[in-house]
């Protein structure tokens, strides 16, 4: 048992967030260090405002489609970033570097863009070194449906939370299942198939990309 | 479902997967891929030890089933999630159909489950005039196709890019191009706008932890999710055998899971569900959130000792994977809705004997499936047994009672063999092959070449052979199984010679018979049992240092099979394990006990390659004596790539199934001609018969010796 599951806090070994970096890699997640929630808000904008404009070529907007698919693609209007789970002042930051972009910001009721959002922002509660996963409580709807619905989703994760191992999570975890409804999500890599000739192909379902965006340092502490 | 009840047929339906060449293509690169693929994901781990971590929190899980569900069911039930029963397949369908109903649901979608596969749920909700759509890819393409799945993790596999295209063109009414990329992107818009519409999502579960009432899910498209998020209610149709005590086992079983299934470290999403999520697709409206625990006989089989340990399996899919047969036939032949090695047997206990008859005999044994099983299952050893359930059931076919009969009856059985080497004198070639088969035979089993019966067996050559060894470092007994005693006593000759060299004293106990392994594979468990109980009194294990045998597959049976078949004699019993303790393979002993040295051997010998027996490489876990003889000997030893696949030989299997037997062989020689050798060398009978008939059938230059010759013929001065 290490001593992270027996509570005490210890300092995350860089080994472990280098074996963390090279597993994510190693299923084509993009790792991005960003030094705080501000550089990665930045971050996010710049990679939504260099997306070609209906992004969908990469998700399938010039496939031919059934008309009530096509339909739903045409509920999209504009290059939508989402994050719902920022707090008032990381809204604010994030309205702002979204203007004069032409993407809209959104915050709630997902249910409403189904037709497709370019860029989810969401948190991690965790990392797991060994398979490079993330951990994602997603009880919320709108953070679930932000992370099962965008084209690029972009998860912060603060280095102090990586562990080795599953393993090393067993009191966490447990504790967020004992509450009821709980929906917790782990992810690692974009949504992928193989199931046409096992030629692997990623966005079938989720996203298309994931990025990691890694606060490490002072700015890295969970709050 | 295709009718799988008269044998003819399924062979019919064998033949037409044999004659499909993308199958096969798309089976051969699979089979090769994930070798690597599975290799790569366990290195640095100890997978033997994940293994069986993994078998064991399965046994206690299993052992508690009861416990498990009222502890499920009492915390789920205080979060507000609805907990079903259900005993039976039709009333799981029912039961589902019913919360449909009550819902005021119209529009369904599914993630992939194989336990609603193993209830044919879809087929049941679209009578009751429900829609259902699969979301998982495969499982889409393959409901578009009205077909089962053909692999459980992959369920399209079968089919190519073009008949996808074909599909999606049908659905979308547009016409498709056959780019994988873009139909993967076809299928997402098109699945997106079948989420928003649906009423019901139904998912599996991979894990039901009990403590506190969470359902997970391994996927990689992340369709599980949308599934139980974007519908209001969800359904998780869940085996009983999914049950876990907590979160630390799901995870110990999730490390070997996605390693052993597809070569992966984890899934993309493994999603863990405790309770009825938030849902605002309608204000004021709450998730509805039901699990139905599907017992369908799992209940019973948890009690049963023998066959408890299938409830193990955790659905990976590996012993399809491995599989030499289903590498040929695909799913569709290997199984009827469980699929591989498991499927083999789950299809008798969930979908009844009628469909499980002939699947079982499609086993040839070669333990491939054990290996990489994730739970650690005796997958080859339940088949049989299931095999002999069945023949006990409905009553054993001429055939084997008969083969039972005369092996039962050492000296008929041998008397029987001098008969036919008699007979078949008129047909036998100047190189001891027989010209023709005799006309019992269709002509599917020409596909190698079968050597005649010997003129003199071993057993007649015996008493000149026998060498006066005064001080011996050791003393032995020979056993030399059927094929050797009566077709090539030459191998049995080498092996005397050089051992009279290496001052081994060797008895050949005359009383010995056939090892009875093809009975058992017949599933004639009673027969098996009375030719092994001979053996043990023939061999007296106690008065030699060891019985060593130049059949992997007698060394295997002799060692693993005889203490199991004689458990329950306990006056034979002590002796069979005593046995079992002595009995050591030719190349063990040659290179552990004799620990044969370069020097006796005549430097620069020819460039040869060698074939693993199953029975040896996996049955016994000898792997590096042969390799290590090879350049102790001087032989420039160049492995094949596929050195431990099988030869297609499997005894009985190779005449039950000669067509399959035949597309092994095949594909076995190609690997060998890939290395260029002069000469293949094996250490069993069987696989002798089956490479050097099928070697000269084809015309190869290739020679194919038992270990022993080649050994023999490298000593100095030979």
């Amino acid at each position: 048992m290490t001593q992270a599951r027996k509570g005490l806090i210890v300092p995350v070994n860089s080994e472990v967030i280098k074996l963390f970096r090279a597993k994510a890699e190693q299923v084509a997640a993009k790792i991005q260090r960003v030094a705080n929630v501000d550089a990665a808000l930045a971050f996010a904008v710049d990679v939504c405002r260099h997306k070609e404009a209906c992004t969908l070529l990469p998700a399938g907007c010039q496939a031919d489609l059934s008309e009530a698919a096509e339909a739903l693609c045409e509920t999209k209007s504009a290059k939508t970033i989402t994050a719902p789970d920022l707090c008032d002042n990381d809204r604010e930051l994030l309205h702002a570097l979204c203007q004069d972009t032409g993407i809209q910001t959104v915050y709630k009721d997902l249910r409403r863009h189904l037709g497709g959002i370019d860029v989810a922002i969401t948190r991690a509660q965790f990392g797991i070194a060994e398979t490079g996963t993330l951990v994602i409580d997603s009880t919320d709807e709108d953070i679930r449906l932000a992370t099962m619905i965008s084209e690029i989703h972009m998860v912060l994760l603060p280095a102090d939370q990586i562990r080795e191992s599953a393993g090393d999570l067993v009191m966490e975890l447990s504790a967020m299942m004992q509450s009821n409804g709980n929906f917790t999500a782990m992810i690692t890599g974009a949504s992928r198939t193989a199931d046409i000739e096992r030629v692997l192909a990623l966005g079938v379902h989720g996203p298309l990309e994931l990025y990691i965006l890694l606060i490490e340092g002072e700015n890295g502490r969970t709050k | 479902m295709a009718e799988r009840n008269k044998m003819k047929d399924y062979h019919q339906e064998v033949g037409v997967a044999l004659g499909n060449a993308f199958l096969r293509t798309a089976m051969d690169n699979f089979a090769v891929a994930y070798r690597t693929a599975r290799q790569n994901a366990f290195a640095g781990l100890d997978p033997a030890g994940l293994i069986e971590d993994v078998a064991h929190r399965k046994d206690a899980a299993i052992s508690n089933i009861d416990l498990l569900l009222a502890r499920f069911k009492a915390v789920a039930e205080k979060k507000g999630i609805f907990v079903h029963l259900a005993d039976t397949a039709q009333h799981a369908n029912e039961i589902i159909a019913t919360i449909a109903e009550m819902s005021q649901s119209r529009k369904i979608i599914k993630a992939k489950s194989m336990t609603a596969e193993e209830t044919l749920l879809n087929h049941y909700l679209e009578s009751k005039g429900y829609q259902v759509t699969e979301t998982d890819l495969g499982e889409w393409i393959i409901q578009l196709r009205g077909e089962g799945p053909s692999h459980m993790v992959m369920p399209a596999i079968h089919l190519s890019r073009f008949q996808v295209a074909d599909l999606f063109a049908d659905v979308t009414g547009k016409p498709q191009n056959e780019n994988i990329e873009k139909l993967v992107k076809v299928a997402r818009r098109e699945l997106r706008q079948k989420f928003i519409e649906a009423d019901m999502g139904i998912t599996g579960a991979n894990f039901a932890l009990a403590d506190t009432a969470t359902i997970g899910l391994t996927t990689n498209e992340g369709n599980a999710r949308l599934v139980t998020t974007l519908p209001r209610v969800h359904v998780a149709l869940v085996g009983l055998e999914k049950l876990l005590p907590s979160l630390e086992d799901a995870l110990a079983i999730n490390r070997v899971l996605p390693r052993n299934a597809t070569g992966q470290n984890i899934t993309s999403y493994v999603t863990w569900i405790s309770g009825p999520p938030p849902w605002h697709g309608e204000p004021g409206r709450r998730k509805e959130f039901h699990i139905v625990f599907l017992d369908n006989g799992r209940r019973d089989i948890a009690k049963d000792p023998t066959f408890n340990q299938v409830l193990r399996c955790v659905r990976c899919g590996a012993c399809a994977n491995v599989c030499p047969v289903y590498r040929m036939v695909g799913g569709h032949q290997m199984g009827h809705i469980y699929i591989g090695a498991i499927g083999l047997i789950l299809t008798y206990f969930f979908h009844g004997r009628n469909e499980a008859r002939n699947l079982v005999q499609n086993c040839i044994n070669c333990g491939a499936c054990k290996e990489v099983c994730a739970a650690g299952i005796d997958l080859p050893e339940l088949i049989k047994k299931v095999h002999a359930l069945i023949l006990n059931e409905e009553g054993h076919p001429l055939k084997s009672t008969l083969l039972s009969k005369v092996l039962r009856n050492r000296k008929l059985f041998h008397r029987l063999l001098r008969s036919a080497q008699l007979a078949q004198k008129p047909i036998t070639d100047d190189r001891g092959y027989l010209r023709h088969l005799p006309h019992i035979f269709a002509k599917e089993h020409n596909f190698r070449q079968i050597p005649a019966i010997a003129a003199r067996p071993f057993r007649d050559r015996w008493p000149a052979l026998r060498p006066q060894i005064p001080r011996p470092r050791f003393r032995i007994a020979l056993f030399s199984g059927c094929v050797q005693d009566f077709v090539y006593p030459e191998h049995l000759e080498a092996a005397v010679s050089l051992f009279a060299g290496q001052q081994v004293a060797v008895e050949f106990p005359m009383e010995q018979s056939c090892c009875g392994l093809p009975v058992q594979m017949m599933g004639e468990h009673e027969a098996a049992a009375q030719v092994a109980a001979q053996n043990v009194l023939a061999l007296d294990a106690d008065r030699f240092d060891y019985i060593v045998t130049l059949c992997a597959s007698c060394a295997s049976h002799l060692k693993k099979s005889y203490p199991a078949l004689l458990a329950r004699r306990p006056s034979l019993a002590p002796k069979a394990g005593r046995l079992a303790g002595k009995v050591v393979p030719f190349s063990s002993f040659c290179h552990d006990v004799l620990q044969l040295q370069a020097g006796i051997f005549a430097p620069g010998g020819p460039r040869v390659t060698y074939h693993a027996p199953c029975h040896l490489c996996r049955g016994l876990e000898v792997r590096e004596a042969p390799h290590s003889l090879f350049r102790t000997a001087g032989l420039d030893f160049v492995p094949a790539p596929e050195e431990e696949t099988c030869c297609g030989f499997g005894g009985t299997y190779s005449s039950k199934f000669p067509t399959i037997s035949g597309e092994i062989l095949k594909k076995k020689l190609d690997d060998v001609e890939s290395v260029d050798a002069q000469c293949l060398v094996t250490e069993c009978p069987g696989c002798i018969l089956q490479l050097r008939g099928g070697a000269v059938r084809r015309g190869m230059k290739l020679r194919v010796q038992h270990l022993s010759e080649v050994l023999m013929e490298r000593l100095k001065g030979n």
